[in-house]
Parts: C-alpha cells; sequence; structure tokens
C-alpha cells in the first residue's frame, strides 16, 4: 500500500504516522511552558520595555529626537520600514507562491514564516506611522475619508499612497490566509482538550468539523488565496521601491528597483525564517519535520535571491557610470568611497560574498553554518537600505547642504522596540499555537514518510 | 432498539481505503451523510459526488466589485470632486490609480471569498459542531451514515457494507 519514491528523500522523517504528528505538535500547546520559552519571553519583553521608552520619546517630543536633519529626511526609520517589510516576504512566498508551484516541503514551514511575515509587517507599519509625526492624526489622513477640508483628498499619484493601500492589503490577506489554515489545527487541539482549553480553541476553530464538503472549499480557498497572494507579494516590494524609483533623487531615480527590491525582500525574508526555524526545531524537537533537506533548499532559495541582488548592485553601478549622468555618477562614487564606505562595503560582503558559500554542500547542509549565514544576511540587508537611502541623500545637490546622518538614542531604542515586538510575538505564536500546519503535514504524510499508521 | 441512534460510523484508517469503501457503499445504493478527515483528501469529493464549489466565481465577482469600487473612488476624487494638477499631469492619471486598483482588487476579493466561505461552510466562533468522532480531527476517517435517510436499506447490509470495504471498526452513534 504504501508509495515511497525511490529518487526523493522523504520530507518527513523518523516513521512518523498520522497519531506522531498530532501528537508532536499539540504537545507543545498543551504542556506547561518550557524553562527556555520563558526566558526567551523575559528577554524579549524586557526589550520591548526598554525599546518603548524610545518610542513613548517620540510620540511626546516629536521626530526632533531622531538623528534627522534638513538633508537627511529619511534615514534609520525608512530603514528600517524596508527591512522588516522586506522580511516580510518570506511567509506569504512561502505559503502562496510555493503552493503554486506544488512545493510539498513547504508544508514544514508554512505557518512560522507567516506568522513571522505578520509580525514584520506590523514591526514595518510603525515606522511610516510614527514618522508622521502626529500619528493618531496622520493615520486618518492617510486614508481616503471625507474631512472637513473639502473634502481635500489623498494623493492617488503619489507612490507613499500606494505603499499605504499596498501594506494594509498584504497585511490583512495574509492574516486571513494564516488564520484559514489555522482552522482545522485548532480543531484538532480543541478536540484533544477539556474544560477553558476546550472552549478557547473550541471559539478559535469556529465550529470547525472536517467534512469532506468543507474540505473541498478549503482547498478552494487556499488555492484562490495563493492566486490571488502571490501578485500581491510581488506587488508589495514594487511599491515599497516606487517610493525611491519615482523620486528624482541620485541614487533613487531607476527603473531596476522593482525587481532588486523584490529579489531582495525574498533573500531577507528566508534568512529570517532560517533564523527562526532553526530555534524552534531545535528548543521543540521538531527535527523530524524541519529535516536538513527543508534547510538546504532554503539555502538554495538563498544563493539564488542573493545573486540576483548581487547582479542588481553592479547593474546599478554600470548604468550610473553608463548615463552619463554626473549626479548619478557621483552618488555611486560616494556609496563606494565616499564617508559611508564601511557601510557600502559591510553590504557588499554580507549580501554578495556571505551567501555564495552555500554553493559548498558542506556549508549548506551545517546547521550553524546556516544559522550565522542568516544572520549576516539579514545584517546585510539592513545595509543595503541604509546605504540606498543615507548615501543618497546626505550629499545633496547643494555642496552647502551636505551633511552626515548620525543616529540618536531614540532611532536605536525604536528599532530596539520592534525587536522586543517581533520576539514577543513570535514567542506567544510558538506557544499557543500549532507552529506547524499538521492538517497539510498529514495530507503529504503518505507520500513522503515512511509509514503513516501503526 | 439500533433503531433508535441516529448515524452509523464506519471508521477508516488509510484515504485510499476510504476512496474505495465510498465508492462501493454509495453503489450498494448506501446514502452517505458525510465524511469526516483529519486533513484534505483528494478525489474524495469526486467520489462522494459533490458538484465542484462555485468559490472561484464568488472570488471573480468580488474582484470586480474591488476593480470598480477602486477607479470610481479614484476618478471621482482626482478627476471630479476636487480636481488638482499634480505634476502637469492629467487629473485623470490612469496609470497612477493602476496599484491602488490592484490592491483593492484583491482585497475585496480575498475577504468576499472567505466571507462567502465561512457563511456557506457555517463557520463562526460560537459554532457548535456535531462531532461523530474526536479521532476525526487527529487520525482517523469517519464516515457517517444517516439511518433515517436510508430507512429502506437493513441495518446489517449497512455495517455489513462499511466492515466489507475495509472499515477498522463500524459504531453508532445519537445525537440527542
Amino acid at each position: 500500500m504504501q508509495v515511497t519514491s525511490p529518487v526523493r528523500d522523504p520530507l518527513i522523517t523518523g516513521g512518523k504516522t498520522y497519531k506522531d504528528v498530532t501528537n508532536d505538535i499539540a504537545r507543545h500547546v498543551e504542556g506547561k511552558p518550557t524553562k527556555s520559552w520563558l526566558i526567551g519571553l523575559a528577554v524579549s519583553l524586557t526589550v520591548l520595555l526598554i525599546g518603548s521608552l524610545a518610542l513613548v520619546a517620540t510620540l511626546w517630543e516629536g521626530i526632533g529626537m531622531w538623528g534627522l536633519n534638513k538633508t537627511v529626511g529619511w534615514a534609520w526609520d525608512i530603514t528600517n520600514f524596508v527591512w522588516w517589510v522586506g522580511i516580510g516576504h518570506a511567509g506569504t512566498l512561502i505559503s502562496a507562491v510555493l503552493l503554486l508551484f506544488r512545493q510539498k516541503w513547504r508544508t514544514s514551514i508554512n505557518r512560522a514564516a507567516e506568522a513571522m511575515t505578520i509580525f514584520a509587517v506590523i514591526c514595518a507599519a510603525i515606522f511610516p506611522l510614527i514618522h508622521m509625526g502626529r500619528p493618531w492624526i496622520g493615520a486618518i489622513w492617510a486614508l481616503p475619508l471625507p474631512n472637513t477640508y473639502g473634502s481635500l483628498w489623498v494623493n492617488f499619484n503619489s507612490p507613499l499612497l500606494w505603499d499605504v493601500f499596498a501594506i494594509s492589503t498584504y497585511f490583512s490577506v495574509s492574516l486571513v490566509f494564516w488564520y484559514i489554515g489555522l482552522i482545522p489545527d485548532f480543531a484538532t487541539i480543541r478536540d484533544r482538550a477539556t474544560g477553558i482549553r476546550n472552549t478557547i480553541y473550541g471559539a478559535l476553530s469556529f465550529g470547525w468539523d472536517g467534512g469532506a464538503k468543507t474540505w473541498m472549499r478549503y482547498e478552494s480557498v487556499s488555492l484562490i488565496l495563493a492566486g490571488l497572494a502571490t501578485p500581491l507579494v510581488l506587488s508589495v516590494h514594487t511599491i515599497v521601491s516606487f517610493d525611491f524609483a519615482t523620486s528624482v533623487i541620485p541614487g533613487w531615480h531607476t527603473t531596476i528597483f522593482p525587481p532588486y527590491f523584490v529579489a531582495g525582500a525574498i533573500f531577507s525574508g528566508f534568512a529570517m525564517v532560517l533564523s527562526l526555524m532553526i530555534v524552534t526545531r531545535k528548543v521543540f524537537k521538531l527535527e523530524d519535520y524541519i529535516t536538513m533537506g527543508h534547510i538546504e533548499l532554503m539555502n538554495i532559495v538563498i544563493i539564488v535571491t542573493g545573486s540576483i541582488v548581487g547582479i542588481a548592485y553592479i547593474t546599478e553601478f554600470f548604468i550610473a557610470w553608463y548615463s552619463g549622468v554626473e549626479a548619478e555618477q557621483y552618488a555611486f562614487i560616494n556609496r563606494m568611497f565616499g564617508p559611508y564606505w564601511w557601510a557600502y562595503w559591510s553590504m557588499m560582503t554580507c549580501n554578495v560574498i556571505s551567501p555564495q558559500l552555500f554553493w559548498f554542500k558542506k556549508i549548506r547542509t551545517s546547521i550553524v553554518a546556516t544559522f550565522i549565514l542568516s544572520i549576516v544576511v539579514n545584517i546585510g540587508m539592513w545595509f543595503e537600505r541604509f546605504v540606498i537611502i543615507v548615501t543618497s541623500l546626505h550629499r545633496d545637490y547643494l555642496p552647502s547642504s551636505w551633511v552626515m546622518f548620525y543616529p540618536t538614542i531614540t532611532d536605536v531604542g525604536i528599532y530596539l522596540f520592534t525587536f522586543g515586538f517581533f520576539f514577543t510575538c513570535f514567542l506567544l505564536f510558538a506557544k499557543f499555537f500549532p507552529v506547524i500546519n499538521m492538517a497539510e503535514i498529514k495530507a503529504v504524510l503518505k507520500s513522503s514518510s515512511e509509514k503513516t499508521t501503526k | 432498539m439500533e433503531r433508535d441512534k441516529n448515524f452509523i460510523l464506519g471508521i477508516f484508517d488509510d484515504e485510499d481505503i476510504l476512496k474505495n469503501a465510498v465508492r462501493e457503499v454509495r453503489a450498494a445504493g448506501i446514502k452517505i451523510h458525510e465524511v469526516f478527515s483529519p486533513y484534505p483528501v483528494h478525489g474524495l469529493e469526486d467520489e462522494l459526488g459533490y458538484k465542484k464549489s462555485r468559490l472561484p466565481v464568488a472570488a471573480f465577482l468580488f474582484g470586480l466589485l474591488g476593480t470598480t469600487l477602486a477607479l470610481t473612488m479614484q476618478f471621482y476624487m482626482m478627476k471630479f470632486d476636487w480636481p488638482m494638477i499634480i505634476g502637469g499631469k492629467d487629473h485623470a492619471a490612469f496609470p497612477d490609480f493602476i496599484p491602488v486598483t490592484f490592491e483593492l482588487t484583491v482585497l475585496v476579493a480575498a475577504f468576499g471569498m472567505v466571507g462567502v466561505f465561512m457563511i456557506s461552510s457555517n463557520l463562526k466562533p460560537w459554532g457548535q459542531p456535531k462531532i461523530f468522532d474526536l479521532r476525526s480531527t487527529d487520525d482517523k476517517h469517519v464516515m457517517a451514515i444517516d439511518i433515517a435517510n436510508n430507512a429502506a436499506v437493513d441495518l446489517e447490509i449497512i455495517k455489513g457494507a462499511l466492515k466489507n470495504s475495509g472499515a477498522s471498526e463500524v459504531n453508532s452513534k445519537s445525537f440527542d
């Protein structure tokens, strides 16, 4: 009865049965929190609290607390915004694009990656919101709502407004996609539980019964949501890149930005998924579900997207020279050899050279090397945004307004706040939600495991 | 005595045995109430004779609604209600309206379709599902046969059909 492909390695190792899948994954939701989880939560909450001081300072005093000045009007805040949005691209890419490509290995990681996406997008949204200075007014002005000035509407010709729509659509559609996938698993936990947990997960599972008709509709919804989310995920970072590309700042005014930003987003997103999953699989003992095969496949995605990013850097540089525009040429020379040379070369080392190490099978199948490189990649991607934003701005058209940008403690604090927020959310998710999609694992188990029942 | 019970349940361990069983049980003239599974079994809906879901149609119509709303809103605001000259271009800058139109199309299509799915599958936070067997969300497939719907068929024939088609257990269940 059992079908095992002779060519491919099983996706799930350890000869898991359906029952084992339920037990292994539901165990973490049902058990007492472990010591390592509690320590992790305490650290995250501490970082969150310390960072929130900087956030409160900004809301109280205004954005004069930041290192921005007359020439450099976007710096840490927008760097962090683009960085977090980029990280938020992996989840939907894994769950939507890989679903359309019928990549079954996605089932082990899609749940956690989507959760990561949602938290990362929230972190990202904080920055433009507080950059408005008075977010309680700005958040309303950013929407096309009738107002007492006419109504004077928002400007639909502006990429900044497109961003409002892109990010909020991306966030809400990802959230719905994620939640639909969670419903059957909440039902599994509900049916194993009694008392208060039964009530809570009963409500979360929306009265799911697992009937064949419901599953049929569920499959149909998943497929169409994937179809909708695929162009959506590509559109989001495209529109983020329009924020720069449609301006007339040398170094920003490039048509290569949309594909270059999307590749960079997938690159950093996969790196973040790897950093998180390597820790999660170890702490939760999920090595049979997130196998070396999964890690290797993700590393291959990193080589591909990292190489695209590398080619984009070189193309940008070439076009700056080839265009013959002096300001454009200077912007790129200044990036490499100007006062921010260290940021440029950190970016080049982390993003272009380090992922190429994954060509060696020894390195891409090593947990330690993957973990280190995944963090290196995200450092590099942060520098990429910093380089693009700050080095293009700080030497203005008028040399009299040339300045340097130095972050203040408040800038750093708000960045810390988003880290605290991200990890607190992720830890709460990992404890109270099933970190792996049990139903989807069971659906691929028969074709990808050694056995399914005792 | 057993006629008081509402349902006969066949418990299956394997999806392929289940699909065969559905075919055999239906061929024997027994009406199946529903099959409950812990995960989506591909091809099961065909064996059960379910019509294809029309949710894709709903998604398309909602998407069309989103496109219409987005374009109407932008042309009304930018061209008719308060025309402004931005960059010396036409008020009705159609290419500039495409990103927001795309996003709203996706948003309305996704939320509309999910809403229809929730309503048609009766999913709501206060929903109380009829649970035939708790293992149906864990590792077993449960085929439920409504006795009242199969009044013409003898109970023993139903049980026999389930057993012969590979059910690992045959139980009965009643809801008060």
